[in-house]
């Protein structure tokens, strides 16, 4: 592009600058930097008047609070915790319970909303109206609502434990929460487990190995009962022969409240059953939508090969769903992840709610809120990350 | 014979064999049938049969074994309007009705046109008037009495409206050639999705006044519907992104051969069509603001689920939560469900535009 000012030396300095922004290039770099400046120098503002402000309420900015007595008890905790401990820690906890909820939820929502999803199109008319119902239900409500409800339910409507509800032997749901048996921990537990990390990583390369003898020679291998067999046998012998070990820690009534097994607080329970039951309906349409998009004429193409019913869905349609599933799965489980903090309004010391009592003892929200975008952007980075990589591994090859 | 039966009773029939058509389809439609048999009278019980419909006071309720609905009649007004002046609550009625109407206008077709730009304003100015008051005999009202069901619906529709147009201009953003504003964009969309609505509320309303002048107080409803706008923005952009991203290049193409600028063509040639096609997630996202506004209750507002909470509180009426959430959740339930109805119509609309 040349300029009209290079042709006319003559002209004076307004008409060469007015030429100059004549110009496409020129004028996009002189519009982006005005915007960047006005809004660099709106945040230099904002800045400047929320230091002045600090400093006439005499808070202190900066993260030299974390190391402070947190002075405040936390109703549950996967770490060691007490209120001596600093508010360091305590943002910590919080962390590990949002963490804690949000992989439970994951897993229970996936597996739920997987079968409500292919419940959805079951030829089965009753259940695919039964399913339909749970999914448009439970997704036009909203998920604090539904806390609220299960949070009420668990503590204003289930008895005192002295009057329980025991719906199973051994299952106890009150007002300070529900009580499950545990396994009492074992020696052989920890070699089964042993035994099963070997077992699926052999599984993983017989299948490596025969995948690759297929494309060799075409003929397909069957280790399904191979990979049964190292599966199970191994750690079924290791149980065996550790003692066999089965004794279960049943839950007892003692005084108040109950000792023995594993105890959900109410808290944890409804948000992990309100979580649970709203995000599996978004799985299960997400579950629904990615079977019903891959084509019918594949699985005609499928029968026509003659392979049977159950052979069309996990040879055909299911990696091909999955590669439209998995995506908006994530984002989905993000969501959620997203979602437990929620758990701030039914007292569920999730991160947002250790921060809030933090950010009400210290006055320190600028610092707090930081903390909450850093940690939970880093938790979608991860995921996206993921995500990539796995979108990556399952594109599409064409020729 | 099927063929020789009218099609509704052919639809029964086919409903009806598919609950047998095999043995596991039979035994599915059995555990059905029991669950229901164990499960539909209980709550029907507690629903209708067993449940006190009026009593002027609680006591009544405490000695029945069902719902206590005469919870509900005496709070209903409450719940929907919260702490807004008795007298005077044919205003927020009014400011529903206005809402409601803006929304059902905007979402038919026929209605698309420049003009809706200016209604907009319009009602929203108008619906903002008669909640705060102050002239021709109204009373003011402060906003901190403002709640119930005009709260809700004044955070996702005004919300929205504010957020559209920031939404579209992000969404320009980050697709234009720029690379400064660019940058700009993606960091803010991807910093907002990035996190959860409740920081960005809690941002709003312990933060928001840290930035402001000395002596400037900004009002509790106005900073939660500044955090509500600048979150879904970012949601409008990714859907509003994705729109121009379906249009063709040719089109971009067309809109330089026949030598319009960039507003000029976008205003006229590529925005008319990506709004077309974004209609459905856009109201998607919409039913998203509608149950997200509910998050409010957290930060202290008083909106419809904010109301249901605090009508607990009246030592008279202690206890009747399921109630009140019941309640609380159809209203959401009607408003939610309708919306996805809508955007469903329209999607179907679209795909069978595109088959001709």
């Amino acid at each position: 592009m040349s300029h009209p000012a290079e042709n006319k030396p003559a002209a004076g300095l307004f008409e060469s600058l007015a030429a100059l922004l004549r110009d496409r290039t020129v004028r996009r770099w002189v519009f982006q930097l005005a915007v960047t400046l006005s809004l660099v120098s709106f945040i230099g503002l904002l800045v400047a008047i929320a230091a002045g402000n600090l400093a006439r309420q005499g808070i202190a900015t900066g993260y030299g609070f974390l190391t402070g007595e947190a002075r405040f008890e936390i109703s549950e905790s996967v770490i060691a915790y007490s209120a001596a401990n600093s508010y360091g820690r305590a943002l910590l906890v919080g962390f590990l319970n949002t963490l804690k909820v949000s992989l439970v939820a994951i897993v229970l929502a996936t597996v739920i909303g997987t079968a409500v999803g292919i419940a959805r199109l079951s030829s089965n008319r009753l259940l695919a109206g039964v399913a339909g119902a749970y999914v448009e239900g439970l997704r036009n409500i909203p998920l604090l609502l539904q806390l609220s409800f299960w949070y009420g339910l668990l503590t204003v409507t289930l008895p005192v434990p002295r009057a329980a509800l025991n719906p199973v032997e051994g299952v106890y749901l009150s007002n300070r929460g529900v009580v499950l048996p545990m396994l009492e921990p074992h020696a052989a537990f920890g070699y089964a487990g042993i035994c099963l990390a070997f077992g699926a990583a052999i599984a993983v390369l017989l299948n490596r190995l025969a995948a690759r003898r297929q494309e060799r020679t075409g003929r397909r291998t069957v280790i399904a009962p191979a990979v049964l067999f190292v599966l199970f046998v191994p750690v079924l012998a290791a149980w065996y022969f550790g003692g066999a070990p089965a004794a279960l820690d049943m839950p007892r009534l003692q005084g108040f409240n109950f000792v023995g097994g594993v105890r959900l607080s109410p808290e944890f329970a409804a948000l992990l059953f309100g979580l649970t039951a709203y995000s599996a309906t978004f799985i299960a349409e997400t579950v629904r939508g990615g079977i019903e998009a891959v084509s019918a004429g594949q699985s005609e193409a499928g029968r026509s090969l003659g392979l049977r019913p159950g052979l069309v869905m996990r040879l055909i349609i299911l990696p091909q769903a999955i590669r439209m599933i998995i995506p908006p799965i994530t984002s989905q489980y993000l969501n959620m992840t997203k979602n437990s903090s929620l758990g701030v309004a039914i007292a569920y010391p999730d991160l947002v709610a250790v921060g809030n009592v933090t950010m009400n003892q210290t006055g320190q929200a600028i610092e707090v809120v930081s903390i909450f975008m850093i940690v939970y952007l880093t938790i979608s980075l991860a995921i996206s990350g993921f995500m990539n990589w796995y979108n990556h591994r399952m594109a599409l090859v064409t020729r | 014979m099927t063929g020789m039966l009218r099609p509704s009773r052919r639809r029964s029939a086919d409903f009806l064999r598919s609950l047998f058509s095999t043995w596991y389809n039979a035994l599915i439609t059995l555990a059905l049938l029991f669950v229901a048999f164990k499960a539909v009278p209980p709550l029907a019980n507690w629903l209708v049969f067993d449940a006190v419909w009026s009593s002027p006071s609680a006591d009544a309720c405490r000695l029945a074994a069902g719902a206590c609905w005469a919870f509900i009649r005496e709070k209903a007004r409450f719940i929907l309007f919260g702490l807004y002046p008795y007298g005077e609550q044919w205003r927020p009625l009014l400011a529903v009705l206005l809402l409601v109407g803006l929304v059902l206008v905007s979402a038919n077709k026929r209605c698309w046109t420049p003009w809706l730009l200016a209604v907009w304003p319009a009602v929203i100015a108008a619906v903002l008037v008669v909640m705060a008051g102050g002239f021709a005999g109204m009373a003011a009202v402060p906003t901190a009495q403002w709640g119930g069901l005009p709260l809700t619906l004044l955070l996702a529709v005004v919300g929205s409206a504010f957020a559209f147009p920031l939404g579209i201009l992000l969404a320009l953003g980050r697709t234009s050639g720029m690379p400064l504003i660019r940058s700009v964009c993606v960091g803010y969309i991807e910093f907002v999705r990035g996190v959860p609505l409740i920081t960005v509320l809690f941002m709003a309303s312990v933060m928001l006044p840290l930035f402001m002048p000395a002596g400037v107080e900004i009002d509790a409803v106005l900073r939660a519907l500044v955090g509500m706008t600048l979150f879904v923005a970012a949601y409008f952009a990714e859907v509003i992104r994705g729109g121009l991203l379906a249009v063709p290049k040719g089109q971009f193409e067309a809109v330089h051969a026949l030598g319009l600028g960039y507003w000029a063509g976008m205003r006229l040639v590529v925005l008319p069509q990506v709004l077309r096609i974004s209609v459905p997630p856009l109201t998607n996202t919409l039913i998203g603001l509608i149950k997200d506004s509910s998050l409010v209750a957290i930060i202290g507002l008083v909106d419809l689920l904010g109301a249901s909470k605090r009508s607990l509180s009246d030592p008279e009426w202690l206890g009747f939560y399921r109630e009140a959430y019941v309640f609380v959740a159809l209203i959401y339930f009607a408003i939610c469900f309708s919306v996805s109805r809508y955007s469903r119509r329209v999607e179907a609309d679209l795909s069978a535009r595109q088959k001709h």
